[in-house]
């Protein structure tokens, strides 16, 4: 069970380690792609953070669409769009409630992971966050399938979120900025699949914590 | 006359384009280029404003750069409450030329996107 308490406690997180992680992500960013991933991502962040005290309230459906939609104006790049979507589509399945079953958080994560996809237009294995994104959501709905608890679902996501990460080391972009690179591509972690991990990595840390 | 709305992470690039594709229109053309503070990126608000700047029941076409400035343009269109707004898929620069010459010519929005298809392929030498 994940409460809209949780979820607000969530986003902080995420802003906060959006923050933290803005030089590295840009850094990332300035080897295969424009330099502005950590940079975009800490000024949406900051942003949906200032407005979070107002929304507190609100149901989850609400607050996810309204992160979504602060993303989605404040960021610049082409996280703004992807998290944006991401945000408001797990919003969508949230609608009206104030409480998550386990049933409820992996179809706001696959509807999330979906979003993503439809704006991106984009698969698995093209050097971008779905690497991170879509493996994690495979071990979340299979752990959840299998009975077994969130957050040793969440574990086992944020995993193979990792492992994806490690993969996008190995592989040439085919989307997004850095497919301009090609083969110059390889050997350089894709900065969205990082920053998709963190977001993953922050959702556990919240739901333990708690 | 159809109006055109010029998209970029640059707000450099999407004057410039603004300003080579009026010398052959007097199509309404509006540019959204970079970020508020002029940075470099895409913005919703300037992307929204710039057409509804351009709007009138002949509609408008959009033309963008790549990456955020096509998803971000998705996104306004889909909030926008507009009909005939359409996104043209082609280069930047001839793809506005031509669009502006088109909207002249008194063309529709999907007749100017079936138009300048042509332009992905045409040769410069």
């Amino acid at each position: 069970m994940v409460n809209s308490k949780q979820i607000i406690a969530i986003v902080a997180a995420i802003a906060k380690r959006m923050e933290l992680e803005k030089n590295f992500l840009t850094e990332l960013d300035n080897e295969i792609g424009d330099g502005d991933h950590g940079i975009n991502l800490s000024r949406g962040f900051k942003s949906v953070q200032e407005k979070l005290p107002t929304w507190t309230d609100k149901d989850i459906g609400t607050i996810l669409k309204n992160v979504g939609m602060e993303l989605v104006s404040t960021v610049g790049g082409a996280s703004g769009p992807l998290y944006g979507t991401a945000f408001m589509k797990a919003g969508n399945v949230c609608k009206g409630k104030t409480e998550l079953t386990d049933a409820d958080f992996t179809a706001a994560f696959g509807a999330a992971v979906g979003g993503v996809q439809m704006r991106g237009k984009a698969v698995e294995g093209e050097k971008t966050m779905l690497d991170a994104l879509c493996p994690a959501l495979k071990a979340l709905r299979d752990d959840i399938d299998s009975g077994r608890t969130l957050i040793e679902a969440m574990t086992d996501a944020v995993d193979a979120a990792a492992k994806g990460v490690e993969f996008t080391k190995t592989i040439v972009a085919t989307k997004g900025r850095a497919a301009y690179l090609g083969e110059r591509s390889i050997g350089h972690q894709d900065p969205g699949a990082t920053s998709s991990l963190y977001m993953l990595q922050t959702v556990l840390e919240v739901l333990k914590r708690d | 006359m159809v109006g055109i709305a010029i998209v970029s992470h640059s707000c450099k690039l999407a004057e410039g384009v603004e300003e080579i594709s009026r010398m052959m229109s007097n199509a309404p053309i509006a540019a959204a280029g970079g970020l508020e503070d002029g940075s470099l990126g895409t913005s919703y608000e300037k992307i929204s404003a710039a057409i509804e700047s351009v709007y009138s029941a002949d509609g408008v076409v959009v033309l963008m750069d790549m990456g955020s400035a096509v998803m971000t343009t998705e996104m306004v269109l889909e909030d926008l409450d507009r009909p005939n707004v359409v996104m043209l898929d082609c280069p930047l620069v001839e793809g506005a030329i031509l669009a502006a010459v088109e909207s002249s010519n008194g063309k529709t929005p999907t007749e100017i996107a079936k138009l300048v298809e042509q332009s992905r392929t045409t040769k410069k030498f």
